[in-house]
């Protein structure tokens, strides 16, 4: 796959914003990079590597350590469903099999027309709420089959 | 913009101004914005602020964003006082009706109270949920703001510090943890004066204070309940170490899937060195510190403390052999040392009661109290702490309020992935570290998950083992293989395809994963399959029978 390409200003302008280029930033400077395209595109990382002086495979040693870290693109909405414990026993595997029936996804896919990107998370440490989702930075707690099709739903149209 | 504090008199003077201040005859009104959130406090909050504002009761009523208040079960939850109401399930079109009755005139609204047993409990002080607790590290959870440090400095806050920077020699304040006996609080209970011990006497200039903030256990909030309702405990029990220790910097590594956690403890550093509380020369002693928070990446293993030090080193975050210890060998080769969230908490409560006080509470082989995530199947799930040696059974039924429904306990899961299933017989078990390991959990990190007769152990065997596969970092073959073909079979076995060697075959494997792995993860994992084995062995054989 032939990837479009990109600016590179944004990831040039977050490796200067660190004066001090140790190789410690390393994962604080993927963490933004990520967070200004939605994803870590390769023509990003080789800059980062080039800049920092740092082996491009080591890079993409760290890349693929962290589960936070992804090359694909993102959609405009993150849903992170829950998988800890609490809500492991409070029945989430319907509600996460209910939510990928409707975007027609597995765990880590993105929908064909980008509006979100399912994934999930070991705990949210929010248990007392089980079954709980977030979607982007907001909670949904105490989810049923019914509840997380609505919360779904009003997403989808929306373009913010 | 704060006005900097120039020495230790400063800082009491400030309490002091603030008390006055606060003496006024105003009603408190404290609203969890913390985890309560997720259900509409924030909306509550804006309403209770508009309304006062529209009635013009700004100089009688105060309004607080505070931590969590502990019984998250009836979020969104607030406290009133005076009358010392507790509110739970507050919508926004109820705030004029709390406001006009509870309080301007001190009347109980009865559908927003607690209730057990058929019985309304409008005060806290008498609800058992809080009054069977022993609030010691969570003592400003829930009552302060956590983004105003000059809330934290009105209850004494930054004076077990100022004491150990200008009246206490470090070698006093080492002797003073050791002789508490307060053991780690992240999971392997290690004695934290000891620990300091270590790092004080191991050469180098250069030493690190780092607190893991790598809350990862599914089950557990301890942590990011205590960074969100009172991040300033844990700057101050750092600052404390590094008194103790002789260092100067430090670092939280802190998981990014808590973004309250992040954002308050952000705002924390920044108004304490606004106070010159971090930087150069504190409080006008000549003692340097300050504090970086470096966010994980999603990596279980991280909460191991060599593999939390290759992530912050920038690299993958995998754990190596111990010994070096990180006392003598850790964050970049330099002595480092490395507590628990909890631990750090308790540090300030030590020092100011003295460690005697400490002592008291809990029992011989643990002192002190520990905080529970209570959550599952319970009524009153939420943040629970009490003194080391109090039972299962109440916690879950005293405190806990029981099981919801007409089904039985079966089973409370203690130490997450690391840890195991305690059934019925163990209710009465009084819980400290030693205890704990005996019915084969482990104290952990204090994630309880309360399990009634719905629940399929086995099934709950092959969840731990998926998670521990998934998150196992692949360096050493036990674990990496270990776990895999542990949770083949599971796998296999909650499907209905099961064979009658199965079950040797899992001990088999759990004994050399347990033995051979090269850190905590691979050498606990096996624990929640030996537990339940142990103690529902009927579920497993039925499975395997139903298969044929």
């Amino acid at each position: 796959m032939v990837e479009k390409t990109i600016d590179l200003r944004s990831v040039r302008k977050i490796v200067s914003e660190y004066s001090n280029v140790h190789d410690s930033n390393l994962i604080a400077i993927l963490q933004q990079t990520q967070d200004e395209y939605g994803y870590l595109p390769k023509q990003a990382l080789k800059e980062v590597s080039r800049l920092m002086d740092v082996p491009l495979t080591r890079i993409f040693g760290i890349v693929t350590f962290y589960s936070q870290f992804t090359f694909i693109p993102r959609g405009r909405h993150a849903i992170k469903i829950c998988t800890g414990t609490a809500c492991h026993v409070k029945g989430v595997n319907d509600v996460k099999q209910k939510v990928k029936e409707q975007l027609n996804v597995v765990e880590g896919e993105t929908t064909a027309d980008y509006q979100f990107t399912l994934e999930t998370v070991a705990c949210l440490g929010t248990c007392f709420l089980a079954p709980v989702m977030m979607v982007d930075d907001r909670y949904f707690g105490k989810l049923t089959v019914d509840t997380v099709t609505d919360i779904v739903d009003r997403y989808s149209g929306d373009n913010t | 913009m704060l006005k900097s504090l120039k020495s230790y008199n400063d800082l009491v003077s400030m309490r002091k101004s603030h008390d006055k201040k606060s003496k006024r005859d105003t009603v408190k009104v404290s609203v969890c914005m913390t985890g309560c959130r997720a259900l509409g406090a924030e909306e509550v909050y804006d309403e209770f602020k508009k309304q006062i504002k529209k009635q013009k009761l700004q100089d009688k009523v105060e309004v607080i964003k505070t931590g969590c208040q502990g019984l998250c079960a009836r979020a969104p939850v607030m406290t009133i006082d005076p009358p010392g109401v507790f509110y739970g399930r507050v919508t926004v079109d109820i705030v004029p009706d709390i406001i006009s009755n509870t309080v301007l005139k001190g009347e109980v609204i009865n559908k927003l109270c607690y209730a057990e047993a058929g019985k309304k409990i409008p005060y806290l002080k008498d609800i058992p949920f809080y009054s069977k607790q022993k609030k010691i590290v969570l003592r400003n959870c829930g009552v302060i703001d956590p983004n105003n440090i000059e809330q934290y400095i009105a209850r004494k806050g930054y004076e077990a510090f100022a004491k150990a920077l200008f009246d206490l020699e470090p070698e006093y304040i080492i002797n003073e943890i050791t002789n508490s006996g307060l053991r780690g609080r992240g999971g392997a209970g290690f004695p934290t004066g000891l620990k300091w011990e270590f790092c004080r006497k191991a050469k180098g200039d250069i030493k690190y204070v780092i607190c893991n903030a790598d809350e990862g256990d599914p089950g557990a909030f301890m942590d990011r309940a205590v960074l969100e309702g009172d991040p300033h405990a844990v700057i101050e029990g750092m600052l404390i170490a590094a008194r103790a220790i002789g260092s100067e910097k430090g670092f939280v590594y802190v998981r990014a899937e808590y973004p309250i956690a992040v954002d308050h403890l952000k705002n924390a550093i920044s108004q304490a060195r606004e106070l010159n509380l971090l930087g150069n020369n504190i409080l006008g002693s000549g003692f340097n510190f300050d504090l970086e928070i470096k966010m994980g990446a999603g990596a279980f293993v991280c909460g191991e403390e060599t593999a939390l030090i290759a992530s912050i080193e920038g690299k993958r975050g995998m754990p190596r052999p111990r010994p070096p210890f990180p006392a003598n060998s850790g964050l970049w080769d330099k002595p480092t040392n490395i507590n628990n969230v909890e631990t750090l908490a308790n540090i300030p409560v030590i020092l100011s009661n003295g460690s005697e006080w400490y002592k008291q509470l809990g029992t011989k082989n643990g002192t002190g109290t520990k905080i529970f995530a209570l959550a599952g199947k319970v009524k009153n799930t939420g943040l629970v702490e009490v003194p080391m040696g109090t039972t299962l059974r109440e916690i879950i039924f005293d405190i806990g309020g029981g099981i919801p429904g007409r089904r039985e306990f079966k089973a409370a899961q203690m130490g997450g992935p690391s840890g195991g299933c305690v059934p019925a017989e163990h209710l009465d078990l009084p819980i400290d570290y030693e205890t704990v390991k005996e019915v084969g959990a482990i104290m952990g990190s204090g994630g309880l998950i309360v399990m009634d007769s719905d629940t399929s152990m086995v099934d709950i065997s092959r969840y731990f083992m998926e998670f521990v596969q998934d998150e196992s970092c692949g360096k050493c073959v036990p674990c990496r293989v270990g776990t895999k073909k542990m949770l083949d079979i599971l796998t296999r076995i909650t499907e209905g395809n099961g064979c009658r060697s199965d079950i040797e075959d899992l001990k088999e494997m759990a004994d050399v994963t347990k033995n051979a792995s090269l850190c905590g993860l691979g050498q606990t994992a096996p624990n929640p399959v030996l537990s339940t084995i142990r103690y529902f062995m009927n579920e497993y054989e039925v499975l395997i029978k139903a298969g044929g």
